[in-house]
């Protein structure tokens, strides 16, 4: 493995502050699957960020609307196609990856129509998830995978391996990470005790 | 009356393009002068920071909110405008002009071409929405507001909406297109277009010079009805009339048996008494040389700061949602930030006439956060 991995000490209470940190003023931010908008709003009023939201939820929409944002409804998949390359500084893809179809066409098109694109998503090589597949014989359930398989909307499984395997494959700089654990950084052994990971990446 | 009505509002008229300084118009010919009648609500403030337009759909006209002396029915977007509603006449100066080719004060083919003293006719040159809308700039520019906070439109408002975002990008802070297009397609052309055969074929038409005889109440009758399908949906033509009879037997004649076709006559019939036949040809005309798609959006600009709010509902089939979606594809392409919802509603095109309760919490939210600076 050829990627160097820069270790950033991290003390954020959660990944939306440290979205907040890694974004500089006043930046034009989208958010892909914003959700409800708690944190395009965040970044909105931490960073006077201009934010833009792609929701697939009316009533997520509605509370995004009413938290003062611009978000427009469309699935993930089609929702960057007409955006011009390099339309905004940050763009984010938080907590979705495990949730869409086209991950691969998802992330190279973030790439183009973002300078950068942070990307969000519980680590399933995280200790306990493996305890509970290999020794309990169980699909994991934890704060990071809140989900029973037959509600999960989750319809991929990665690990922190597999998306530095992903970025050295398709030549994507990885220029920042931050491994946490349930309420503090991960140092040591990211892959094994982080369970969410959060990636600032680019093109090479 | 109450308590969240603008109360009683007295239409009012501006006159400009005055011989010799005709309006110039899309096609190719002149007008003047032109009378534009208007309504205004609520209060425009000392900077005139807080002025929003309202662009009205082919059938409207000025009258949007409140009620005209000794009447009864209020203007056609009163569930809208008023005090405490989505356009909060509290809060903004709300402006609804009748287009020019309109019948409803406006000058239009029923009025009186002042060069032979009798009404245009078909003496009345075609307008264009983009017509429309530079008259509508020059009733802004007489009231002296340099920028509009929000021009907000459904079906052909919508389009004047977008063609004001489009010719005056500079001049709107935000833009609201409700259930409209950027331009017509085959099918909405061809729905056009019988609409204006069935005036034509009446021979009460009698070329487009009827007005000494009366109007060609038959064919104007049946071109409304057509309309009026278009702007329902299956599912709410269902729920409001299914097969139900209005009397208890078939008749075995061709007579209206069923509450629908009832319906229809009553709604073409009523129509003939308020609205002009040839406006109703000229303002289709409008619509179906709208183009705004591509290039012709927004030419000069690569990026703009233009706000849109695009409304689309699920059951409108005469402006499908996809020709919402089309006007987001085109702003993002302008990088414009965009909020941009596709409403649940059986209601059809009729729904932004009705979703008053979606369509109330979405606009007032983003008004709220659409300033003037």
């Amino acid at each position: 493995m050829s990627v160097l991995i820069e270790r950033i000490v991290v003390n954020m209470k959660s990944d939306h502050q440290i979205i907040a940190n890694i974004i500089n003023e006043g930046a034009h931010v989208l958010d892909l699957g914003c959700g409800n908008g708690e944190l395009l709003a965040f970044l909105m009023q931490q960073k006077s960020a201009l934010v833009q939201g792609i929701e697939l939820d009316e009533n997520q929409m509605h509370q995004c609307v009413e938290r003062g944002l611009t978000v427009l409804q469309g699935d993930i998949e089609s929702g960057l196609v007409d955006y011009p390359d390099k339309s905004f500084d940050f763009v984010i893809l938080n907590q979705i990856m495990q949730q869409i179809k086209k991950a691969d066409f998802v992330i190279q098109e973030s790439l183009r129509v973002g300078k950068r694109v942070i990307v969000g998503f519980p680590n399933f090589a995280h200790i306990k998830p493996r305890f509970t597949l290999v020794f309990r014989g169980k699909t994991p359930i934890n704060e990071a995978l809140p989900y029973y398989w037959f509600e999960t909307p989750n319809i991929r499984f990665l690990t922190i391996s597999d998306f530095i395997d992903y970025c050295e494959k398709k030549e994507i700089k990885i220029e920042q990470q931050y491994y946490l654990g349930k309420s503090n950084p991960i140092h040591f052994m990211p892959n094994l005790f982080a369970q969410n990971a959060l990636f600032v990446i680019t093109r090479k | 009356m109450k308590i969240d009505s603008v109360g009683v509002v007295t239409p009012q008229y501006f006159t400009f393009a005055e011989p010799p300084d005709t309006l110039q118009l899309n096609s190719g010919r002149r007008l003047g002068p032109i009378t534009l009648a208007y309504e205004a609500y609520g209060k425009l403030n000392a900077k005139k920071t807080n002025a929003i337009l309202v662009c009205h759909a082919l059938s409207g006209d000025a009258h949007a909110a409140g009620f005209h002396e000794r009447d009864t029915s209020a203007g056609w977007w009163d569930d809208m405008i008023g005090p405490g509603k989505a356009l909060d006449t509290n809060l903004y100066y709300v402006i609804c002009a009748n287009v020019i080719g309109g019948c409803k004060g406006s000058t239009g083919p029923s009025s009186i071409n002042p060069e032979t003293g009798k009404p245009y006719a078909l003496d009345f040159p075609m307008i264009t929405i983009a017509d429309m809308v530079e008259a509508e700039r020059h009733l802004i520019d007489f009231f002296g507001i340099e920028k509009l906070l929000c021009v907000i439109g459904g079906s052909m408002g919508g389009m004047q909406a977008l063609q004001w975002a489009s010719a005056y990008p500079e001049r709107i802070i935000a833009a609201i297109p409700i259930a409209t297009a950027l331009k017509h397609s085959p099918q909405q052309i061809a729905f056009d277009e019988v609409i204006r055969q069935s005036i034509m074929a009446d021979p009460a038409w009698r070329g487009g010079y009827y007005y000494e005889h009366g109007q060609p109440e038959k064919g104007l009758a049946v071109a409304r009805m057509i309309g009026h399908i278009t702007f329902m949906s299956d599912q709410s033509m269902e729920e409001k009339f299914s097969r139900k009879l209005k009397n208890d037997n078939l008749s075995f004649q061709f007579i209206d048996d069923f509450e629908v076709e009832g319906y229809l006559r009553y709604r073409g019939y009523n129509f003939v008494k308020r609205f002009d036949a040839n406006s109703y040809l000229y303002i289709t005309k409008a619509m179906d040389y709208f183009d705004l798609s591509g290039e012709k959006f927004m030419p000069a600009v690569k990026k703009t700061a233009v706000r849109f709010l695009v409304i689309s509902f699920k059951s409108d089939w005469l402006y499908p949602t996809h020709q919402s979606q089309e006007i987001v594809r085109l702003l993002k392409r302008k990088h414009a930030y965009t909020t941009y919802f596709d409403l649940i509603s059986t209601y059809g095109h009729d729904a932004f006439l009705i979703e008053i309760e979606d369509e109330t919490r979405l606009i007032k939210n983003f008004l709220a956060n659409v300033s003037p600076d």
